[in-house]
């Protein structure tokens, strides 16, 4: 046994557990009684199991109803954004029209301005057309994604014409192609995003805590940051709500790994 | 005729183009015309219920802007954040990155995963957790410091310590996005260039400052600037830990800018900061774009 191979382990091993104990800490606090998890020192073994955090926040808090916000968002968002962005992503790769080089480039060049930008007006329109506090004024703005866009059409570059030509002989429509021949095709390109989407949605802060402004239409992250503004010292009531957030996430980014991992080297190649 | 050439032209692809243009010429192009112009008005909450009430005042908004120590003080703290937060968090990931591309390590993948699970969390909820851990007499760190016999510290409590404990945070959660961008420009680097090395005679040492550093060059430009584009977006974190206290010290551009247009409804004051968060990562991404050709050349 080589000492540099342990010693490579220990530290590995080392870097591990700080990544993961905030998780285990945050865990383990939620099942703690009231008070149990101020304690000097910090303790990572509930001395007794208790669920009444969960459940004050289910019955006293709504809390499902922030969860139920949250999924609704983020499955919309998903869903409408991979159409929209592939429609898009399509027909930049594969039609030829006069300004599709530069309105291309416009849009790419577009990518560096901050959303914050917008948000101003943007709560002004949705104002406006009475869309606070509704999902719509989450979901409309969340739907095309230039990055999207860009990312499709690099997949869908790489598709071979002659499949899209052969489809043209035998007489089907633009529409029969996209729907039936390039989106099946690129269906990992769509698993990723779809991924990026759903996490980045699910994860959001800044707009929705703009946007939301009633208790029963925040999303799980401004219902955290509301809590723990008013409820600061229930510490294991802040620590089942963090779980309940991140569950999700977790779970899903679990499944979903290889594709996220894969879409972050994507996203990482340069023009 | 012409207009039938002009059908199949242009019919098809605009169709599928009609939705994400249309969404993104309305949701984003036109706010950002209108920030713009919103910049030069004193927009306020009185606008906010009948906008004829905004009034256009030049540059009025940039000036105070200038003379406003509040903004000096986030700037100040972003850059801090910024300065201190990037180079960290690029160390920490280049270094793990090494690590799990060790010949030597076993359970890679666990242990990669490990190391990404911050990465893909709620940073809200993160922040919450971290509050705690922070805590001054029951936290974690402050236990851990405890044990190897130093003094403790109210780290969110105290402003001499409550930005460096947002750039702790802030690194422990990003780190593994960069490692596995890192790890793929270890992977490509040709394993002859080392090889000959090793018959010139070459210690780990020399490797890795004159092949592996070198050689990830641009890897490393293109992580960095995408970093500090999104660490000059500083938000979430002072909004949930300390709501950019103590005494200002953790207030960032864009909790300035959240507070001046969605707290006291100064919106064209609020447009200008958000056009000056603009202008810096415009020239950030001047810079990237300038040295990735720099780097491409070679």
């Amino acid at each position: 046994m080589n000492v540099n191979k342990i010693l490579i382990h220990i530290l590995a091993v080392a870097i591990a557990l700080i990544t993961l104990i905030p998780f285990v800490w945050m865990v383990s606090a939620s099942f703690m009684p009231q008070g149990g998890a101020n304690q000097f020192p910090p303790r990572f073994i509930p001395e007794s199991f208790s669920l009444e955090h969960y459940l004050r926040l289910f019955k006293s808090m709504n809390i499902a109803r922030n969860f139920l916000n949250s999924l609704i968002l983020s499955v919309s968002i998903t869903g409408l954004s991979l159409l929209v962005n592939s429609m898009a992503g399509f027909a930049f790769a594969k039609f030829h029209f006069p300004g599709k080089e530069s309105l291309f480039k416009l849009l790419l060049a577009a990518m560096i301005i901050p959303a914050q930008v917008t948000m101003l007006p943007l709560f002004l329109m949705m104002n406006q057309m009475g869309l606070i506090n509704s999902y719509l004024g989450v979901i409309i703005p969340g739907m095309a994604s230039i990055f999207g866009i860009f990312l499709i059409r690099q997949y869908i570059n790489s598709l071979p014409d002659s499949l899209i030509e052969a489809a043209r002989l035998d007489g089907a429509t633009d529409f029969q192609i996209y729907w039936r021949i390039v989106l099946p095709l690129a269906k990992p390109i769509l698993v990723t995003l779809g991924l990026f989407t759903f996490m980045g949605t699910w994860n959001d802060f800044m707009w929705p805590l703009i946007i939301m402004t009633r208790e029963n239409m925040y999303t799980l992250p401004v219902a955290m940051a509301n809590l723990s503004g008013e409820h600061a010292q229930d510490t294991e009531l802040m620590m089942a709500g963090a779980v309940l957030t991140v569950l999700p996430v977790i779970v899903v980014f679990m499944a979903l790994q290889k594709f996220y991992i894969e879409g972050i080297m994507l996203g990482s190649v340069k023009e | 005729m012409k207009s039938q050439r002009f059908y199949k032209v242009w019919m098809s692809p605009a169709l599928f183009l009609a939705p994400a243009l249309l969404l993104i010429a309305v949701f984003f192009f036109i706010p950002v015309l209108a920030s713009f112009l919103m910049s030069f008005t004193d927009f306020d909450i009185y606008s906010l219920a009948d906008s004829s009430n905004a009034r256009f005042v030049g540059l009025e908004n940039y000036k105070n802007l200038l003379s406003d120590p509040l903004f000096w003080k986030a700037m100040r703290n972003t850059l801090y954040f910024v300065f201190v937060g990037v180079p960290l968090s690029l160390l920490v990931s280049l270094g793990t990155a090494l690590l799990l591309n060790s010949k030597l390590i076993r359970f890679m993948s666990l242990f990669r995963l490990a190391y990404f699970l911050p990465v893909v969390t709620t940073l809200v909820a993160v922040a919450v957790v971290w509050r705690y851990i922070y805590h001054p007499s029951f936290g974690l760190v402050n236990y851990l410091l405890g044990l190897l016999g130093m003094s403790t510290v109210d780290w969110l409590g105290n402003p001499k310590w409550a930005m460096l404990a947002l750039i702790i945070m802030a690194v422990w959660k990003n780190f593994g996005y960069n490692m596995i961008i890192f790890i793929a420009g270890l992977q490509n680097i040709p394993p002859e260039l080392y090889e000959s090395a090793r018959i010139d005679g070459a210690g780990k040492w020399q490797e890795l400052i004159h092949i592996t550093i070198p050689m990830l060059m641009p890897t490393t430009v293109f992580v960095s600037i995408i970093t500090i584009i999104g660490y000059f977006q500083l938000f979430a974190e002072p909004y949930v830990m300390t709501q950019g206290g103590p005494m200002n010290a953790t207030l960032s551009i864009v909790l300035l800018m959240y507070q001046e247009g969605f707290r006291w409804w100064r919106m064209g004051y609020s447009a200008a900061l958000a056009f000056v968060l603009f202008l810096i990562l415009f020239m950030a991404t001047l810079v990237q774009l300038r040295l990735q050709k720099h780097y491409s050349g070679v």
